[in-house]
């Protein structure tokens, strides 16, 4: 199946029948089937799906960070596959923003110069005026010093958002973020990442387990098995629980 | 990017320390020896300066036979009495005075031994009284025959008093003379000696016959210009007047030319001292690539996430060469300064040691600094270089991924370090079987750092089974067997540890095999060869070979039970125009016997006055056989020809050429340096031998050994080489130790979360520690087992080549490989210590939340 929602804009993601195989032989694992997908621009997407369905794979190729077995990946204008270390290091620096999990601030740093990292490495200077809205909206001015040891885990991953925002990149790519937190600190950096969206036109592609959290989002993209099997508009948790109960019905039974 | 680095850099700044302190070593070692030959060089100057300070202008004979630094003490001929008068006449002369001044005079001390100056000369000079620089500082001048006034610090080491009877040998004469000491004297700015040189003056007519061996002659004329005559016209006139014959020059020119020679010396002895530093810094570098190796991988999901948002490889290489010239930089400033530390104490001690000489003051030459840094930084960055083009290479990816960095395969490493092994082998197969093209040295040295890079490069490969089988010594206990796995588990890491290990010993253990070897086959052919019983020699302590009276010769001929004497006298001469060691012998006939020589050609048990004999690879080399006319240039005298009268089979003992005892007289030591006394059948060495002993006694320099006692003085001083080598070489096991250390501290600190677990699951702190001693232990053991075996190789490889030159038996150091084991062991529990306290003292808590 193939999401196709949202032709009206041009998209600042896109996937072509993208496959992934990892090993060879016995060892042989095929994590995407011929994923297809367009993520819109100014739109918040979620990817959700069972442990092992992909998710973090098709991320990590829609980001150029993985490269893919067959198909086409491409951010804006710029196809992806076939670019090489200069032009993946190019685009990393100017389209594309990443959130991970966990270990996402460099633990020598203050979150002042972690926020500003992108941008010293690509020799740029940031935007005085966008700055200071980022660090607003993070609300995290009173700590721009302190180091990431010295800021708890929601702290930490809201630094980790404001350096993904402040290069104002085609889309951020976010695996996870708020998987290491409690609910409170999670919703603080969801509505974050839900405002950057709404007020400033972020692009923002999140892989989540939380329904919760897929909630956030504008759409959810489900994965099983590799493929995209499912997709919700305007998701709530309900619906995004129902969805996610249905999904792993017939894989337990496939197993 | 650049203040991540730096940050970076700063936050693991206890890692780089000890990585850094390589360097540190390795640079002090290059700036020490620069200053220290620096500051001995205008040492030196200053001495010389001072010595001829009061001369204007110096004349002297030609010296007939040239020497260089390497081959001796260059003596110049004697003038004849009657130049100085000839020197008078020259327009502009205000006063000419001969001066007998000569190296040779040896005072015996109150305890009845001799004092040596241990490098500086003992000179024997005439008494032309006080001057500027020299004033009696006690008692009077020497008046008559028998009377002598010597230098403050030789009377202080000799621990005589004026009034005293004090014995001297001199030049020619090597049999103990009384004198009475009538005065003491000491030098401008209350020196009591100028550079650690022993003076002892007589009056000149005693000078001249004891110092000279020629009643009326000199050693050089000092001329004192008169007012107004620059000292370059004067000399400029007298060498006019005088000839080609002679050397004149200004004070000055004497000063500087005597200082050059020796500061040719000192030029060689820094290159020695570079070489060792050379050593070091190679093993600095093995323990920087580690470092830097150990810190890429562990900051490789920091680097990953620096590449994730949008770092280039570049960048990468950039950042981490860039904290490499940091630590460069840093190191090299530090090594610098403790090179000068170092070099000022060895300065201290070298003139403590030579006998008070004073030092200018501790200066840093250019060369020092240029080194230091160039050594540092180049030496910090080019080991960085491999690190940071891995950490380039690491993919974005692995900032998400929590799996370590797998294991990457050996072939390639394994691949390239055959093939550096065997390039080392080619070169040195090349430079030691002589086909280097006159590049032998250079080819050996090649060869031998390609050996060391390339086995290093195996190492991971050897480290495998070699490891687990060292480890398994240990695996009776937990801890032993987790700190053998954890020794296993990345085998590069333990393999570059350990071969810096190894380069240190593999160059001892070497070293130790060629020189015992040496020794071995030395002693072996002495053994079987010499057929005295009783050997009269002593040990050398100075520049000057110990001589004894050759009366002492027939008296021990006379001697009841003695059946044969044989007196050895050498010189270095020109012989047909090359520098060559002749020898003389008191008795060819009874050298012949008792050294068992053949003859190839022509008679070699007498000897005319007019005939010599040569060795036969001597006589092959220069084309000579039996009725060839040479020409002999001895020190002394004029050059005579000599026809060869017979030629003896060469070996490890023989000389080159064997000349009349007649010659010995223009020898530059004209008395006896050896002599070989062979019993009568059925004599006892223990009943002649102290009647030999009471003959020497006015000879004090040298005594009578048994033949094997003999052997063993003569071999003694390969110990003493082989001793200071292996201190020189200690510096590089230091560094390695240190690498040792560093890759401990940093594996504790990237298992702090095992270990935190380890602790959390019952491991007691003294269990922790033992497991980190042994993987130490294990570590080190490896390396010096490869050092071993490394350097049994190499030392087993130039001994086959030096077969050909007498070293005919390869002896393995069984005992010193055996202790260099044993020391590895305990240099591995030392090393351990503190990596193990820290690991002991992790907290169970934090080290499990730790990220
Ligand atoms: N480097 C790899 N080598 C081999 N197989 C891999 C590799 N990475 C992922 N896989 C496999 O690919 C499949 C998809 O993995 P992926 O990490 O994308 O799952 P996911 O949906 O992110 O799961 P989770 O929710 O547990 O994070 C899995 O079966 C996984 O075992
Ligand atoms: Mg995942």
């Amino acid at each position: 199946m193939t999401a196709t929602v949202g032709q009206q804009a041009q998209a600042a993601a896109r996937a072509n029948d993208v496959w992934k195989v990892y090993g060879s032989g016995e060892a042989q694992v095929i994590a995407l089937r011929g994923v297809s997908a367009e993520f819109e621009r100014g739109r918040f997407t979620a990817i959700m799906g069972p442990s092992g369905s992909g998710k973090s794979t098709l991320m990590h190729c829609l980001a150029g960070l993985d490269s893919v077995t067959r198909g086409t990946v491409q951010i804006g204008e710029t196809t992806v596959t076939g670019l090489g270390d200069a032009g993946l290091t190019k685009l990393r620096r100017d389209k594309v923003g990443f959130i991970f999990q966990q270990f996402n601030l460099l633990p020598t740093l203050t979150a002042k110069e972690n926020i500003l990292l992108p941008l010293s490495i690509a020799g740029r200077k940031p935007d005085p005026a966008w700055y200071d809205t980022v660090i607003n909206t993070v609300g995290l001015r009173d700590r721009l010093d302190h180091r990431p040891a010295q800021l708890s885990g929601g702290q930490q991953q809201r630094v980790a958002c404001a350096r993904a925002l402040v290069s104002r990149p085609e889309v951020i790519f976010a695996d996870e973020p708020t998987g290491n937190l409690d609910s409170r600190s999670g919703a603080e950096v969801l509505g974050f990442l839900r405002n950057s969206v709404r007020e400033h036109g972020q692009t923002i592609v999140m892989v989540t387990h939380d329904p919760t959290a897929a909630a956030y989002a504008d759409r959810v993209v489900f994965l099983a098995d590799g493929e995209i099997v499912s997709e919700l508009i305007e998701p709530t948790a309900e619906t995004v629980l129902d969805t996610m109960k249905k999904l792993d019905t017939p894989a337990e039974v496939g197993n | 990017m650049f203040r991540a680095t730096l940050k970076s850099l700063l936050a693991r700044k206890v890692r780089l320390i000890l990585s850094g302190l390589a360097v540190v070593l390795g640079v002090m070692f290059v700036s020490g020896a620069f200053v220290l030959t620096d500051t001995l060089g205008r040492s030196f100057d200053s001495v010389f300066a001072d010595g001829f300070s009061e001369i204007d202008v110096n004349v002297a004979a030609k010296p007939k036979v040239e020497l260089n630094e390497m081959e001796g003490e260059q003596t110049s001929a004697p003038l004849p009495a009657a130049l100085v008068d000839r020197v008078k006449q020259v327009p502009g002369v205000a006063s000419a005075t001969g001066i007998v001044n000569a190296d040779g005079a040896r005072v015996i001390g109150s305890n009845g031994k001799v004092v040596s100056s241990f490098g500086p000369p003992q000179l024997g000079e005439n008494w032309t009284g006080e001057s500027d620089l020299l004033q009696l500082r006690e008692g009077r001048a020497p008046q008559a025959e028998d009377e002598i006034v010597i230098n403050k610090s030789l009377a202080t080491t000799a621990k005589v008093q004026v009034g005293q009877k004090v014995g001297v040998l001199t030049a020619f004469e090597s049999k103990k003379r009384d004198f009475t000491l009538v005065g003491i004297l000491g030098y401008s700015g209350d020196r009591d000696s100028i550079g650690g040189v022993n003076e002892v003056f007589f009056t000149t007519p005693v000078a001249q016959r004891l110092m000279l061996g020629q009643p009326d002659t000199f050693s050089s004329i000092t001329v004192s210009a008169a007012d107004g005559v620059s000292d370059e016209k004067l000399r400029d006139d007298v060498a006019r007047t005088l000839g080609a014959d002679f050397d004149v020059k200004t004070g000055e020119q004497v000063a500087a030319d005597a200082s050059a020679s020796l500061k040719e010396g000192l030029s060689f002895f820094n290159k020695i001292l570079l070489g060792f530093a050379a050593v070091a810094l190679l093993v600095g570098t093995f323990l920087i690539l580690n470092t830097f190796s150990i810190i890429v991988a562990q900051r490789t999901r920091e680097l990953a996430l620096m590449r994730a948002i949008g770092a280039s490889g570049r960048q990468i290489i950039g950042s981490v060469v860039l904290e490499a010239i940091a630590v460069g930089l840093i190191a090299s400033v530090l090594g610098l300064a403790a090179g000068i530390g170092v070099g000022a104490l060895l300065a201290f001690l070298f003139g403590k040691l030579a006998g008070g000489l004073t030092l200018a003051g501790i200066g840093v030459p250019a060369a020092a600094v240029i080194g230091s840094f160039g050594v540092g930084l180049v030496i910090t960055v080019v080991a960085a270089l491999l690190p940071a083009l891995r950490a380039s290479r690491i993919p974005p990816i692995a900032a998400m991924q929590d799996v370590a960095t797998p294991d990457r395969p050996l072939t390639k490493i394994t691949v390239t370090g055959s093939v550096v092994t065997g390039i080392g082998a080619v070169l040195l197969f090349l430079g030691l079987s002589g086909n280097a093209d006159g590049q032998t040295l250079p080819t050996i040295l090649g060869g031998v750092l390609f050996a060391f890079i390339g086995v290093a490069l195996l190492t991971p490969l050897i480290s495998r089974p070699v490891v687990s089988l060292l480890g398994a010594i240990f695996s009776w206990s937990v801890p032993g067997k987790l700190g053998r796995l954890n020794s296993g588990r990345n085998p590069r890491r333990t393999a570059i540890t350990a071969a810096a290990l190894m380069v240190g010993i593999a160059l001892v253990t070497g070293v130790t095999v060629i020189l015992d070897s040496a020794k071995g086959s030395i002693s072996a052919l002495a053994q079987d060869t010499i057929k005295a019983e009783l050997v009269i020699a002593g040990v050398q302590g100075g520049p000057r070979p110990p001589s004894f009276d050759p009366g002492v010769l027939d008296q021990a001929k006379a001697l009841p039970g003695v059946q044969l004497v044989d007196g050895e006298y050498g010189d270095m001469a020109r012989v047909d125009g090359e520098s060559t060691w002749v020898a003389a012998s008191s008795d060819v006939a009874s050298l012949r016997q008792i050294f068992g020589a053949k003859a190839t050609a022509g008679d070699i048990d007498r000897l005319g006055p007019t005939q010599m004999l040569a060795s036969s690879d001597t006589a092959t080399s220069r084309g000579w056989s039996v009725g060839s006319t040479v020409n002999v240039q001895l020190t002394r005298g004029e050059a005579r020809t000599y026809t060869v009268s017979g030629i003896y089979e060469s070996s490890q003992l023989t000389n080159p050429v064997t000349l009349p005892p007649a010659a010995a007289k223009d020898f530059a030591i004209p008395q006896p340096i050896q002599g070989f006394i062979q019993l009568a059948p059925g004599a006892r060495v223990a009943d002649v031998q102290p009647q030999v002993e009471a003959l020497l006694a006015d000879s004090p320099e040298v005594s009578v050994a048994d033949r094997d006692a003999f052997i063993e003085q003569q071999t003694s001083s390969l110990d003493g080489l082989l001793t200071m080598i292996q201190i020189l070489l200690a510096l590089a096991i230091i560094i390695a130790v240190l690498g040792i250390i560093n890759t401990l501290a940093l594996s504790v600190l990237e298992r702090t979360r095992e270990l935190g677990l380890l602790r959390a699951i019952g491991l007691r702190r003294g269990q922790t520690m033992g497991m980190i001693t042994v993987e130490a232990v294990v570590i080190s053991v490896f390396g010096a087992l490869l050092g071993v075996a490394v350097g049994t190789g190499l030392g087993a490889a130039v001994v086959e080549a030096l077969k050909d030159e007498g070293i005919t038996d390869l002896i393995l150091p069984w005992g010193q490989m055996g202790l260099f084991l044993g020391l590895a062991a305990i240099i591995g529990v030392v090393a351990a210590v503190l990596p193990a306290i820290r690991a002991a003292r992790i907290n169970v808590l934090g080290a499990i939340a730790h990220d």
